[in-house]
This record gives C-alpha cells, sequence and structure tokens, in this order.
C-alpha cells in the first residue's frame, strides 16, 4: 500500500468483547477505507460501536477478526511496543475528557509525547508553535490542568495531540463537555488541521459538529448503516 | 519554568511530584522503611558492639589457659552453670599438671560463695580461694597487700570495696569468721579465667581450716610465650587425659571464639527481627504502590493512548518505590548510628555492669551493619513496588481511559 491509498483500512473487521453474560459483537464485518487528509465524522447511537472503531483506529485494540491497516501495517500482527510506537508517531487523540495528565503543567503536558519520541523535550520551539496554534495565551503556560477551563484544557490536549506531527487525529466527543461557543472554537481548530492536510476522524453524535466534517458515517448495531 | 529534558526524567519527575502530592500516604510508607532499616542497622551495630565489647575484656588474659574438670554434657564454657556439676580437680591432679606444665606457672582456685557481713549490709558474695603464693601472680592489690600465707586476711575486689566502702584495713564477717581485708585488688574487667571485682579473694589455708580440704574447681596456667600455648595444651592433655577424659583444656582464644559464635547467633536473631520489621514495612509499600496505582488508572490509560511503552510505565512505579526506598532507608541509617550507639551503650551498663566501654564511634563494621540495612531497605521497597508497577504497566489501555 503506498501513500496514495487508504491511511486506514478495515477488510471484514469484527470486534468481539467476551462478557461472563455472552460474546458482545461490537463491530461486526466492518470494512471501511479513510483517506490522507479526510475529515470523517462518525456517528451512531449510544453503544453501536463507534468507540470500538476509534479505539481500533488508534491501535489501543486489535480486531477479533479480520484485517485493519494503518499507515500500510497491519495492525493485527504487531507488538504491544509497536502498536505503542505507532499511536505515538503517526496518531494524536484528543478526549471527551480532555485528560491532561494532573502531575505537569502545560508546556510539559504538550511535551510529554515528544519526549516519550525523541527521548528529550523542554520548553522547545516545536512547543511554542503548537501553542499558537491551539490560541493558548502564554500567561498559562506554567499552569496545571487543574487551573484551566474546560475549552483551555481542550486546546492543551489538541496542542498535545498534534505535537509529534502525526498524520492522524482522533477525537472522541471532543465537545461533548464544552459550551457550545467553546466547542465552536475547537471545531474551526480542528477544521484548521484538517486543512492543513491531517487526517481528521471524529466520533460525535452531535449534528452540528459532525456538519464540520466532509465525511459521514453512522454505525448502528456494529455495522456502517 | 521548570523543563523536563529526557524521558527517564520526565518518568522520575512523575515520580516525584505524585508522591508530593499523597506526601502523608509517602511518609507513613517511608516511616515504614525507615523503622525497618532502624531495626536492622541498629540491632547490628549492637550484635557487633557486645563483641567487640567482650573481645576487649578478654584481650588482656590471652596468655590464660584454664584447666576444668572434664564434664562430658558441659559445653566445656566455664561459665555454663553445668560445669559447677563436674567433680573437682584433685591435689594429686593438680600437681600432675604442675608438672605438665613446666616453667610455666599453674594456678589451682576455688570458687565458690560465702556469707559476708559489713557492718549491717549482708549476703552472699563470690569467693575465690587461691593459694597465697599464687595471689601475686594473678592479682595486683591496689590499696594494701597480699595477705600472709597462713594469715587471717583476705582481698577485696575494686567493686565490691567501692560498693560496701571498705578499705584495708577494714574488717568484716566472712563464713561467720571475723576477717581482716588486708588489700583492695586493682580492677581487673570481666575476664574467662577469674572474676574477683565483686569477689572476695581468701587463701587456701584459711579456707580449709574452716571447711577442711577440698578438690579445685580449676586450673589457670599462664603461659609466658604466647606461641607455647598449643604445646602447654597438648602437655597437659597428654599427661591427664591418657586413659579417659579427665579436664577440659581451653585457652583464651578458644573461648572467645565461642563467644563470638553466641554472639553471631544472637547478631543473626536480631536481624531476623530487623528483617520481620522491614517485611511489614514493605507491606506498607506494596499497599502504597497499589493505592497509588488504582488512583492513577485513568492517567495511566492517557500515558498508554499517547505513546509510553509498558517499561516506561513500570518504570515510572519502581521510580515511586526506589524514592520511597532510599528515602526511608537514608534516614533510617542515619538515625540507627544515634539508636545503635544508645542501646549499645544502655546494655553495657545493665549486662556488662559497667565493665569495658561501649564503643561510640563508626566503626568499620558498624558501617557495613548499617549499610546492610540501606541496601535491605531499598531492596525491599523496590521489591514491594515490582508487582504494581507490573500491574500498572500491563493495564488495558482502554479499560484505563474509561475507569472514573
Amino acid at each position: 500500500m503506498n501513500e496514495e491509498g487508504p491511511i486506514i483500512r478495515f477488510t471484514g473487521v469484527t470486534k468481539v468483547y467476551p462478557l461472563p453474560a455472552g460474546d458482545v459483537v461490537a463491530l461486526d464485518h466492518v470494512s471501511l477505507d479513510v483517506m490522507p487528509g479526510e475529515f470523517l465524522a462518525i456517528m451512531g447511537p449510544s453503544g453501536s460501536g463507534k468507540s470500538t472503531l476509534l479505539n481500533l483506529m488508534g491501535c489501543l485494540d486489535t480486531p477479533t477478526s479480520g484485517t485493519l491497516f494503518i499507515k500500510g501495517k497491519d495492525v493485527g500482527t504487531l507488538s504491544d511496543d509497536e502498536l505503542t510506537r505507532l499511536r505515538r508517531d503517526h496518531i494524536g487523540f484528543i478526549f471527551q475528557q480532555f485528560n491532561l495528565i494532573p502531575l505537569l503543567n502545560v508546556i510539559e503536558n504538550v511535551e510529554f509525547p515528544r519526549i516519550l519520541k525523541e527521548r528529550e523535550g523542554g520548553c522547545t520551539e516545536r512547543c511554542l508553535e503548537v501553542l499558537a496554534a491551539v490560541g493558548l495565551e502564554e500567561e498559562l503556560f506554567s499552569h496545571t490542568p487543574a487551573e484551566l477551563s474546560g475549552g483551555q484544557q481542550q486546546r492543551v490536549a489538541i496542542a498535545r495531540a498534534l505535537i509529534n506531527d502525526p498524520e492522524i487525529l482522533l477525537a472522541d466527543e471532543p465537545t461533548g463537555n464544552l459550551d457550545t461557543k467553546t466547542g465552536t472554537g475547537i471545531m474551526e481548530l480542528l477544521d484548521e488541521m484538517n486543512r492543513r492536510g491531517r487526517t481528521v476522524i471524529m466520533v460525535t453524535h452531535d449534528q452540528n459538529v459532525a456538519a464540520y466534517a466532509r465525511r459521514r458515517i453512522t454505525i448502528v448495531d456494529g455495522r456502517i448503516a | 519554568m521548570k523543563e523536563v529534558r529526557t524521558a527517564q526524567r520526565i518518568f522520575l519527575v512523575f515520580a516525584v511530584r505524585n508522591l508530593r502530592r499523597h506526601w502523608v500516604r509517602s511518609g507513613l510508607a517511608a516511616l515504614g522503611i525507615i523503622i525497618g532499616v532502624l531495626a536492622i542497622a541498629s540491632l547490628g551495630i549492637l550484635g557487633n558492639n557486645l563483641i567487640i565489647l567482650f573481645s576487649g575484656l578478654v584481650a588482656d588474659v590471652s596468655d590464660t589457659v584454664v584447666v576444668t574438670p572434664h564434664l562430658a554434657a558441659a559445653s566445656g564454657d566455664p561459665f555454663d552453670p553445668r560445669s559447677a556439676l563436674a567433680t573437682g580437680i584433685t591435689e594429686r591432679d593438680a600437681d600432675r599438671i604442675a608438672h605438665a606444665v613446666g616453667a610455666n606457672p599453674s594456678i589451682p582456685l576455688i570458687q565458690t560463695a560465702e556469707a559476708l557481713k559489713k557492718g549491717r549490709e549482708s549476703g552472699y558474695i563470690p569467693v575465690i580461694v587461691l593459694h597465697a603464693s599464687d595471689m601475686p601472680l594473678l592479682l595486683s592489690v591496689a590499696e594494701g597487700s597480699f595477705p600472709p600465707g597462713s594469715g587471717r586476711g583476705v582481698l577485696i575486689g575494686a567493686r565490691l570495696a567501692h560498693e560496701l566502702d571498705i578499705r584495708a584495713g577494714s574488717r568484716i564477717s566472712l563464713a561467720g569468721e571475723d576477717v581482716r581485708v588486708v588489700g583492695v585488688l586493682e580492677e581487673r574487667g570481666l575476664a574467662i579465667d577469674i572474676n574477683p571485682d565483686y569477689a572476695v579473694v581468701v587463701t587456701h589455708d584459711w579456707y580449709t581450716d574452716l571447711h577442711g580440704a577440698e578438690d579445685y574447681d580449676r586450673v589457670v596456667i599462664k603461659v609466658a610465650d604466647l606461641e607455647e600455648i598449643p604445646a602447654v595444651k597438648a602437655a597437659v592433655k597428654d599427661q591427664m587425659n591418657r586413659r579417659k577424659e579427665v579436664v577440659d583444656v581451653q585457652d583464651s582464644r578458644e573461648i572467645l571464639e565461642m563467644y563470638y559464635q553466641t554472639y553471631d547467633a544472637i547478631s543473626i536473631f536480631l536481624l531476623g527481627i530487623g528483617g520481620v520489621a522491614l517485611l511489614v514495612s514493605s507491606v506498607s509499600i506494596l499497599n502504597v504502590m497499589i493505592i497509588s496505582v488504582t488512583q492513577r488508572t485513568q492517567e495511566i490509560g492517557v500515558m498508554r493512548s499517547i505513546g509510553a511503552l509498558r517499561r516506561e510505565i513500570l518504570l515510572m512505579f519502581l521510580y515511586e518505590a526506589l524514592i520511597l526506598g532510599i528515602a526511608g532507608s537514608l534516614i533510617g541509617g542515619v538515625l540507627s548510628v544515634v539508636a545503635g550507639y544508645a542501646i549499645t551503650a544502655s546494655v553495657a551498663e545493665t549486662i556488662f555492669a559497667g565493665y569495658g566501654t561501649a564503643p561510640t564511634s563508626l566503626d568499620a563494621a558498624g558501617m557495613r551493619e548499617i549499610l546492610t540495612g540501606i541496601g535491605f531497605g531499598i531492596g525491599t521497597s523496590l521489591l514491594a513496588g515490582v508487582y504494581p508497577a507490573w500491574k500498572a504497566a500491563h493495564l488495558d489501555p482502554i479499560e484505563a481511559l474509561r475507569y472514573e
């Protein structure tokens, strides 16, 4: 698969969670291609399998059956370390709960993935660049997450997702915990990231948020409707 | 703003900040380690110092060979109470021993106890019975003189004299007999041949006049040339034990070795107590670490999802355990220097009744005990951190992210 092909390719992917009460089929023979530079919204009711799809795209999980290629790599064959490196170097995560690390300040939170990748870091140019890109005021840089508003935290989280210059941005309800105005600001930021060439894949159940995406798919009962 | 530069460093920073965030919990866990290290190191120092105390006490009689009646059941230790059950050494045997050792003086003696009365004070005190001519060979007089061969005069140990306020020239009642103290002995310290500091030394003539002839309890041989000790021992054994074991022959080095063995056993026992303390404290570290992992489950999920490897999560928690271990162990090490010597001093006072002085400076052996304690402290902390760290590293990132 070359650069021109899909950046993410699901082929007959099934994900089954074995539970004591019986197996739960979260994804049922899903096939899906995501091309580089796409802005994709995944929609669907709760428990439909949206999050499972996003977790698989983020290499946090592997398919029970079928094949999943990310950047040309069959994730089913990768070790835990290889999956982790794929996440670290090529995928940026944005969570509904922001999920900043409370022990680190803004700069450290943003630099953390870069330190993991480059083995060193600090208050680098790259760090200031991404923080400027998300529009965070400089006086907040030494604050800890608890001292920031929801919108500010999500901006820091996006800066963190961008620090290693990933091709893929995965966002799980990125505006779910924000008011409409702040949410709009965040969506405009994601839109801009997409315009700059990144593949953005977003899970949402908000039609207004989904409207930013160029392509929308709906999952129902583990299948693409 | 503090900068975080390297990957190793950032996990160290996580560990430090997390410990600081929960400082009460961290402090209590470290306290456990402090107590454990304190127990191991200070008890080790105590054991060591007891050996030093003892070897110091017996060093000045290294020229001594002690012959005691053989008793199969007894350990050969002259302080073993079972030794008293053995039959005595007869006058004839004492002569044979004297003959065997040639020019080296051999001093037969009886150790017993008699009622002593001085003014209103009375009680039983140890009595050492020596031939008047042998007294200068074993003892030194600080005040007064040695008694003449047939006189009623007695010598009194320095500490007993001090306690009962007895001087040369004082009169005391011993075994109901009125006797005159002709001399006060120089303080001698604890030794393997005789211990006259709390005793009265009487002449053999006086004693046999009172009680009739008795067998001797031991024969002390003073060997002029230390290198002759093995030959002297062989000569005595050869003379006495040719057909059956009649006597036991020991030199101070052997007896010292026996004490070393005893104190080694005590040291190991004390180390065992310290070990249990450390085990308990490592359980507290384990507990704190498991709580820490549980509380930070979501954080671990975030770290894993943005690219932290399993071994990096493992490292972060091992750092926490290591920091607790190092901090606790170092504090414990410092405290054990103080505690170890304080305990030794008090033991020296109570067990050795002030004989000798407790070592007060940190010697190599004491240092070794402290390093052992610190090593054990750090080791057990790290060990206690392994399971929680492993658990953290192997959390499923998705489950961890969802954890509330």
